[in-house]
């Protein structure tokens, strides 16, 4: 017999610490739900009803009286469409640069450091640079080109940064194996790294949308504050135009004109389209991880 | 198949000490025919084919000591192996008794006066079969014909009693030369030290199969 | 003695200011399988490495002496490290499949060397897989994911994704230390059989592996080889105290 006494195993302990962690823990849980459902909540039930066919599908007309945010909506994805598609294969490209090919470390150092204080810059700056840079000094005048250009400029650290992080994840076994089958390096990062990293690239992109949807501050400088006309002409004739996306018409409505219903039927938008950008990445991550 | 090199090797193993079991048998009943025949060129080859035996038990032990050093065996493998190791004692003992009744039929070849060798050729059946059962018993794990194997030494020590008397009446009739007499009597021994070889293989066969040597366990 | 498929002269090897390989002079037999014994950080792994340039990533590794395949040495400057590698193919210590299906893993290796007929490819697949023992219980799931299958499994696949190179010689990194004794059991007779077509170099920590399968035996002590015999010279009667008491598990 073992002179320690354990007492049974079968007899429940209460340990109080125990038990008020995990309440403080589910309370905090609780609260955060709670506060998304009802933010949510609060803005769909504000903005829905303000969202009709009329208000989807035309411009804005002071004539008539109605309000319409098609132009914005043109405006918003056309700035995320091409915004992404110049800062992916830029961010993508700078981090495998930076994390499988630079050799010197205080260069690679020095480029790091600098794209994270770059992250962390409020975007009225990347305005003001975006302004007197594309605008003036590149004659591009405010347009949403202008837009695309400076919102590259501001998530291309986001986008780095979740590469690297995910080419960082892949298990050193997989570089080993193929470098060991005689792989060269570009055919490890073409067959190996970047379908491994595929997810963290995609939460990059997620999180890119998101900052440059977000966006109001930096385009109202840069790309222009109206959006009163429908689109009309080619791609190029759009972009060397001004005009707002949704953030910048919310900010308009609700600050200028104090017309809060149909700011709440913007953010309803916003929230929707987030959303259904968030699915359509996913569904991509899925068909690519698929194959 | 899992191990298949591991269960390759034990069965040579197996094969190999067949092949020494047929060699010791084949020296028994040939010693005893060059007796029965005052055949001395059996004789001769006997005590080579010996040398024969003592190699196998040479390779036979490295095979053992290489398995245990490369296999870890444990469990039944390691008595397996383990009594291979005491049994070809055993069996090269037998072996040279087989030899040793080769080189006293030599010795007294010119005097082998005895026209009826008795029952010597009865007791050497014995000891072979025995030797064949104890070996046999072995490679098939055959606890059975172990035992009844072992029991059979007493047929042997009674033929041995038996030609011991007859001897005593040789000796007080005076009819033979006493020396012959020793002699005969040492192949006779021979005999039974075979027998008695052939027991302790079974000895060591009933510990493969039970961990237990002279009923007491050891492994 | 069988004709050297690989050996070394005066290897030295250094990781920063750590002499890690101090003057390796080993000769690998063809046909043969050589085990590097020795304990951690001996610098056996470090020479297994050295022997297909796996060391060239580390940026800090210099290396002096030389390492010669086939009467190259592989460390001359106009070495073309990837057919080096499709010579001298290796398999790591935990298996590492690549997250794709059983197919592409072992088509991967001849893919990268410039082979795109399906046919040859659908050839080469099965062949290695029947030579590293595995054909049949994968047959019927090529399409399925490598991560699927269990760590022995994964084992012998990784074995035939570097046999689909043809290479000539198999490197092997302690293959079986993250195994269960029925895999390692499997991989030991694979490596019997391999040994008829390949020069096998095999890093082990297992005395009775390096034992049962090898036909010389390297002992490593501090970056230096020891002692370096036939298999059953080193463990039945080694030269040195120093693999006696290593072997013999009295230190190390």
């Amino acid at each position: 017999m073992n002179n320690t006494n354990h007492g049974s195993i079968t007899q429940k302990r209460r340990r109080p610490s125990e038990i008020l962690l995990y309440g403080l823990i589910f309370l905090l849980a609780a609260f955060l739900a709670a506060l998304v459902v009802f933010i949510i909540g609060y803005i769909l039930a504000k903005g829905l009803p303000a969202i009709s066919v009329q208000f989807l599908t035309t411009a804005e007309n002071p004539i008539e009286e109605t309000v319409g945010i098609f132009p914005s909506i043109v405006n918003t994805l056309y700035i995320v469409f091409f915004a992404l598609i110049i800062c992916v294969p830029l961010g993508v490209g700078g981090a495998i640069y930076l994390s499988e090919y630079a050799k010197n470390k205080k260069i690679v150092g020095a480029i790091q450091f600098a794209s994270e204080t770059l992250a962390g810059i409020p975007s009225i700056l990347y305005g003001i640079f975006g302004f007197v840079f594309f605008c003036v000094l590149l004659n591009l005048h405010v347009s949403l080109l202008a837009g695309v250009l400076t919102l590259t400029i501001m998530v291309l650290p986001i986008m780095m940064r979740t590469t690297q992080e995910a080419l960082r994840a892949v298990p050193k076994s997989y570089r080993d194996g193929a470098l060991g089958l005689g792989a060269t390096k570009w055919y490890l990062i073409r067959t190996i790294l970047l379908p491994c990293s595929l997810k963290g690239i995609l939460t990059g992109v997620i999180l890119s949308v998101g900052r440059m949807v977000s966006e109001s501050a930096a385009l109202l400088l840069v790309a222009g504050g109206s959006a009163m006309y429908m689109p009309r002409g080619s791609v190029w004739e759009q972009l060397s135009h001004s005009g707002s996306t949704l953030s910048v018409e919310l900010y308009r409505y609700a600050m200028s004109r104090g017309d809060n219903s149909t700011a709440f039927g913007i953010a309803s938008v916003l929230i929707i389209i987030v959303a259904l950008l968030n699915l359509l990445t996913r569904f991509v991550a899925w068909r690519l991880n698929k194959r | 198949m899992v191990r298949k090199h591991y269960d390759q090797e034990l069965a040579e193993l197996h094969v190999d000490i067949i092949q020494m079991g047929s060699l010791i048998e084949k020296a028994i009943s040939d010693s005893v025919t060059a007796f029965e025949n005052n055949d001395l060129a059996l004789c001769e080859s006997i005590m080579l084919e010996d040398k024969a035996v003592n190699d196998l038990e040479k390779v036979i032990e490295s095979k053992c000591l290489w398995l245990i050093a490369r296999e870890q065996p444990v469990a039944s493998d390691l008595r397996k192996i383990t009594t291979a190791l005491k049994m070809i004692t055993d069996m090269e003992r037998i072996g040279d008794n087989a030899a040793d009744i080769a080189e006293l039929t030599l010795r007294i070849a010119e005097k082998n006066t005895f026209a009826d060798s008795g029952h010597i050729p009865q007791m050497a059946a014995v000891a072979v079969t025995m030797v064949h059962d104890a070996v046999a018993s072995y490679v098939n794990t055959d606890l059975a014909l172990a035992q009844k194997t072992e029991q059979r030494d007493d047929e042997v020590d009674d033929y041995f009693n038996l030609i011991k008397q007859e001897l005593v009446s040789v000796f007080r009739a005076g009819k033979e030369d006493m020396d012959n007499a020793v002699d005969f009597l040492l192949i006779a021994k021979y005999l039974e030290r075979i027998a008695d070889h052939a027991v302790n293989i079974c000895e060591w066969v009933e510990f493969s199969v039970t961990g237990k040597h002279n009923n007491a366990q050891i492994f | 003695m069988t004709p050297v498929k690989m050996h070394t002269r005066a290897l030295n090897l250094f990781y920063g200011e750590v002499h890690a390989l101090k003057g390796v002079d080993l000769d690998m037999p063809e046909q043969c399988v050589t085990a590097l014994i020795g304990p951690s950080g001996c610098g056996k792994s470090t020479f297994l490495k050295t022997l297909n340039r796996m060391n060239d990533t580390i940026a800090s590794v210099r290396i002096s002496g030389e390492v010669v395949l086939d009467g190259e040495d592989i460390y001359a400057k106009n070495v073309d490290v990837t057919t080096l590698r499709k010579k001298a193919g290796m398999v790591f210590q935990s298996p590492n499949p690549f997250p794709m299906s059983i197919y592409d893993n072992i088509a991967y290796g001849p893919r990268i060397h410039g082979e795109k007929k399906r046919i040859v490819l659908d050839e080469i697949v099965e062949q290695s897989l029947r030579d590293a023992a595995i054909w049949d219980e994968v047959k019927d799931r090529l399409k399925k994911p490598a991560l699927g299958l269990s760590g022995g499994q994964q084992q012998r696949l990784c074995i035939a994704r570097s046999l689909a190179t043809k290479p000539e010689v198999l490197l092997m990194d302690e293959p079986t230390s993250a195994l269960d004794p029925i895999s390692t059991s499997k991989i030991e007779e694979l490596i019997d059989e391999l040994k008829r077509d390949y020069s096998i170099v095999i890093v082990t920590h297992n005395m009775q592996q390096a034992a049962r399968i090898s036909d010389y035996t390297a002992f490593f002590l501090l970056g230096e080889v020891v002692e370096h015999n036939t298999t059953g010279d080193v463990f039945s009667n080694p030269k040195d105290r120093r693999t006696e008491d290593y072997i013999t598990g009295r230190f190390g």
